[in-house]
């Protein structure tokens, strides 16, 4: 027998218990035609599955932080059955890309939608604590020019029902006073395709609908139409959760682009995501921030053991 | 054969049954159109189709038609009833977008703009509204709209700039505009605000995440998504408006009159008459073979609307679709 | 940078920050913000006007003597006579149009939903109901007309002595009424075949159990909620329409019954409904008595009122039950 046939043996259930029973009893039987079962036997190092991707390469050489962006002092979110946030205090630069982590129901994506006062739009929500765009509390600011700085992104893709062009000119659109020309619109709707890494796709195809899109695309398109106006920073809730590993891996590539432009914050349940994006993490359970560091620091040297337990997974 | 009807029958036999049974209505439909074009053949055969054109007084030819004997001459059968075209054209134009305009604001309004309370009183009236019956409508306007507009609209020196040629009463244009919008929108409003409200919730937070007013994303966002929907209950309205006949008929005025909008203003309370009043108003002279030919022309063109229409709101919404995510 | 030590407790605000102001959004914007106020509430403030009004005549005029005397003899109604006999017309057009609408409407919708071949002819029937839901009544009435003048059907109605067939009774009228429950019967009950969940229906297959037996068993009483929703609407809609009893049942106010047999008749037989005695008592018709014309039509608004709120009813405790919601047409 050669030692690859050691690995494996192919055998029948019925013929698995007739040589059982066989060895028992000393005796061979021939076995009926029943669908076999592979027993694995395992006597060397496993293969690896696939060859190791190159996780390193979206993360590019870290420049030093920019100018900080957003500053929590002190929130606190409550809404009419439970506090969703208690008491975070953060900061938020320019060239950095924030994680939110934390199991589910821990407060980060209020936290997140409370940076764009999103948080309004649910009745009865009440807040403590202040949070300042660039030296400016948000919550004196206009909402609609809060909102012009600091864009979102959403978990499930949500392109207008216009055509491409519409939908990444619509920001620009509303917030000129006059109605711009669509050959003044046009240059920056290419470039923000450019910089959302969509345009190459779309190139010829700017008029037809936006819902014909895939899912990768639509967000990207999404992502386009967030950073069209030039905002400051830029949230994301989830954005990968809804969308298949390519488009995932390309969003991430993105992200780590924008970011020397943008500060970017990202809510995010994968682990092995924020560790392949961020720059700075925020650990938050059950509305209290446990950690908040590098993604060196939290991942590899944390020092609340409530954070060592879930980055090692023993909770999600 | 008892035994045969009691025991539990076979598929296939109940599914002839019941195929049979649902034909009877496809053959019912048929039929209506086929009776009707055969009765309306006399007047566009005498005629050609100039009857939908100008010439003369419809209200004479149709006296001519009443008193005319059971086998009239050909000639009794002229007939140039564009007066009474005009007269729906004129009406259905007005309303209609005035109704759609009224709708998709009062649309805004309950399901963006009203205070809660407002809100819970409004729906089942508006949805009341929408199932009063036409008379009901037709018995407001020609006790209360029409001698208001009558007594208190319309000036003295409006009815002598038009006493040469008609008489101003108040029953015209303007009360049967006014009242058919009234009629038509409640329906519409129902059928906007079923669509603003299963316009996914995503869309109107993306927009506003951008920084869009709460105003502004509906207007820019929403409106757009439901415009399928905004269709539909335009022509559901249009075809409605048409075939008003007893509320047009209770205060448009007894006269097949064609408003003139030289005269101006006073157009609006110039009396109207409309293809579908005309059948009521001359359903008694029916039995007048030219007469009946006659009305019975009118109906066919009604029918014809109403088929041009529903094909025509299906056609409109098909390239909208191409920009919806959902149908 | 942590957050371990415990914050002080702060009072919350609740409410929104500062909000853009109206004042500066752009000038369509606030015109679409000023009109939509001022014609929401026009809107609002009409409606609450019309059923005010007519409750407030109604009030005035309608009186339980109204509703239980017959009109007077003749046609003008101005000193005596109240509307026993339009009230039962109704109610008997009612009927008729009810028992000929539902088994067509029901057997229909039936097929369409659970056997639909050949496809052509399930669209040929959807199609149908269609441009019959898209016809005005007053091309259904004519037709109505045509037909029962035929002589074929001349026992449906009187015949003159010069052999004319008049064309106009209660079993005319009731025809064409039939046709215009049609729609909202077989549309409500199409959507609550349609939203029977593939479960139930698999579940009885599985027991061994024919289509049709399904039908019958499983299907058909649980769309009973349906029916009765779409068989209201219907309802709501025959007793306002106008149009057709004006054109198919005679200009006589009471009963007029057309030979001998007693229930056949009066089916016979013209009459009036409660829409056609406030039309002739208008100025529109006869125009004597304007107080009996509103009482009338306060009564029929309170009875379209009534079948509203069955259709609210039905469509919530069909709710509670099932999860299902009834699709309800308005028209």
């Amino acid at each position: 027998m050669t030692p690859e046939s050691m690995l494996l043996e192919e055998i029948s259930p019925a013929e698995a218990r007739d040589r059982d029973q066989d060895r028992d009893s000393g005796r061979t039987r021939r076995s009926p035609a029943v669908p076999p079962v592979r027993t694995i036997v395992v006597d060397r190092a496993p293969l690896p599955v696939a060859p190791p991707d190159d996780r390193e390469a979206v993360r590019p050489s870290r420049g030093a932080a920019g100018p900080e962006r957003l500053r929590v002092e002190d929130l606190r979110i409550k809404f009419p059955e439970r506090e969703a946030v208690k008491s975070v205090s953060l900061s938020i630069h320019q060239g950095e890309v924030l994680a939110l982590i934390g199991p589910s129901g821990c407060g980060k994506t209020s936290l997140l939608r409370s940076l764009n006062r999103l948080t309004e739009l649910t009745p009865g929500a009440s807040r403590g604590g202040r949070i300042l765009l660039d030296g400016d509390d948000i919550h004196e600011l206009e909402d609609t020019k809060l909102r012009a700085r600091v864009a979102m992104v959403f978990q499930q893709p949500n392109p207008f029902p216009m055509s491409i062009f519409d939908n990444v000119a619509f920001a620009l659109r509303e917030q000129s006073r006059k109605r711009p020309r669509r050959s003044e619109l046009e240059p920056l709707v290419v470039d923000a395709l450019r910089r959302a890494g969509l345009y190459e796709e779309v190139r010829d195809e700017l008029d037809k609908p936006a819902l014909r899109l895939s899912g990768g695309q639509q967000q990207r398109l999404c992502i386009a139409r967030a950073i069209a106006p030039r905002p400051e920073v830029l949230l994301m809730d989830e954005p990968c959760s809804a969308l298949d590993p390519i488009s995932t891996k390309t969003i991430e590539q993105l992200i780590g682009e924008l970011r020397r432009e943008l500060a970017v914050v990202v809510v995010t349940h994968n682990l092995a995501q924020a560790q392949r994006i961020a720059d700075k993490v925020a650990f938050m359970y059950l509305g209290d921030l446990v950690e908040y560091g590098t993604a060196a620091d939290v991942f590899h040297a944390p020092r609340a053991e409530r954070t060592r337990d879930y980055v090692r997974g023993a909770f999600g | 054969m008892r035994e045969r009807l009691l025991s539990p029958w076979p598929d296939h036999r109940a599914e002839r049954l019941l195929g049979a049974v649902s034909l009877l209505v496809g053959a019912i439909v048929t039929a209506m159109i086929v009776f009707v074009a055969v009765h309306a053949w006399p007047t566009i055969e005498h005629n050609g189709l100039s009857w939908l054109g100008p010439g003369g007084n419809v209200d004479e030819q149709f006296s001519r038609m009443q008193a005319a004997s059971a086998h009239p001459a050909p000639a009794v059968y002229h007939l140039r009833a564009w007066p009474l075209i005009y007269g729906t054209l004129l009406t259905t134009g007005i309303a209609v977008p005035l109704a759609l305009v009224v709708a998709v604001l009062t649309s805004i309004f309950i399901v963006e703009l009203a205070p809660a309370r407002l809100r819970a009183f409004a729906v089942p009236v508006i949805r009341l509204l929408a199932s009063v019956p036409s008379v009901i409508y037709g018995l407001l306007g020609v006790l209360v709209l029409v001698p208001f507009v009558g007594n208190h609209i319309i000036s003295s020196a409006d009815k002598a700039s038009v006493q040469n040629t008609v008489e101003l009463t108040g029953a015209g244009l303007l009360v049967t505009v006014v009242i058919l919008t009234v009629m038509i929108t409640p329906i519409m409003i129902a059928l906007i605000c079923e669509a603003l409200a299963s316009v996914p919730n995503s869309w109107r937070e993306g927009a506003i995440a951008l920084g869009l007013n709460p105003l502004r994303a509906i207007l820019a966002v929403t409106l757009r998504a439901v415009r399928p929907a905004i269709v539909a209950a335009a022509v559901l309205a249009t075809a409605r408006a048409l075939g008003e006949a007893i509320m047009v008929s209770m205060v448009s005025g007894s006269r097949s009159f064609s408003p003139r909008p030289s005269d101006g203003i006073v157009a609006l309370f110039e009396p109207v008459r409309t293809a579908a009043s005309a059948i009521v108003d001359f359903r008694e002279g029916i039995a007048a073979p030219a007469l009946g030919s006659s009305l019975y022309a009118l109906a066919l063109l009604l029918l014809f609307s109403a088929l041009v229409l529903s094909v025509g709101g299906y056609l409109i919404k098909l390239p909208l679709r191409r920009y919806q995510g959902q149908a | 940078m942590s957050a371990w030590a415990p914050a002080p407790q702060q009072e919350l605000t609740t409410g929104p920050g500062r909000r853009s102001s109206p004042l500066q959004w752009r000038w369509i914007d606030r015109l679409a913000l000023a009109f939509a106020w001022i014609i929401g509430l026009a809107l609002c403030a009409i409606a609450a006007a019309i059923v005010i009004y007519m409750g407030y005549r109604g009030v005035q005029y309608l009186r339980p003597s109204l509703i239980f005397s017959r009109p007077a003899e003749g046609t003008t109604q101005n000193a005596t006579g109240g509307f026993l006999d339009p009230l039962l017309g109704t109610v008997l057009l009612t009927l008729i149009a009810v028992v000929l609408a539902l088994p067509l409407a029901v057997a229909s919708a039936l097929w369409i939903a659970e056997y639909g071949r050949p496809s052509w002819l399930a669209r040929v029937v959807e199609s149908s109901i269609e441009v019959v839901a898209g016809t005005p009544d007053i091309v259904i009435a004519l037709f109505g007309l045509v037909i029962f003048q035929l002589h074929l059907f001349a026992p449906f109605s009187f015949t003159a002595s010069g052999g004319a067939v008049y064309g106009r009774s209660f079993i005319a009228a009731g025809s064409m009424m039939s046709l215009i429950a049609l729609p909202p019967l077989f549309t409500a009950t199409r959507d609550g075949l349609n939203a029977v969940p593939a479960q139930m229906r698999e579940a009885a297959f599985a027991l061994g159990k024919t289509r049709i037996a399904t039908i019958r068993r499983v299907l058909l009483p649980s769309v009973r909620s349906n029916i009765a929703t779409g068989v209201t609407l219907g309802v709501s809609r025959i007793i306002g329409d106008t149009a057709i009893v004006v054109l198919l049942l005679a200009p006589t106010l009471r009963f007029e019954s057309q030979g001998s047999v007693p229930v056949v008749g009066l089916l016979r037989g013209t009459g009036s409904t409660l829409t056609t005695y406030v039309y002739d008592n208008s100025p529109a018709g006869e125009g004597a008595a304007p107080q009996k014309a509103y009482a009338a039509a306060c009564l029929l608004l309170l009875f379209v009122l009534a079948l509203n709120l069955i259709v609210a009813r039905i469509g919530r405790s069909q709710a509670d039950a099932t999860g299902l919601t009834v699709a309800g047409a308005i028209v």
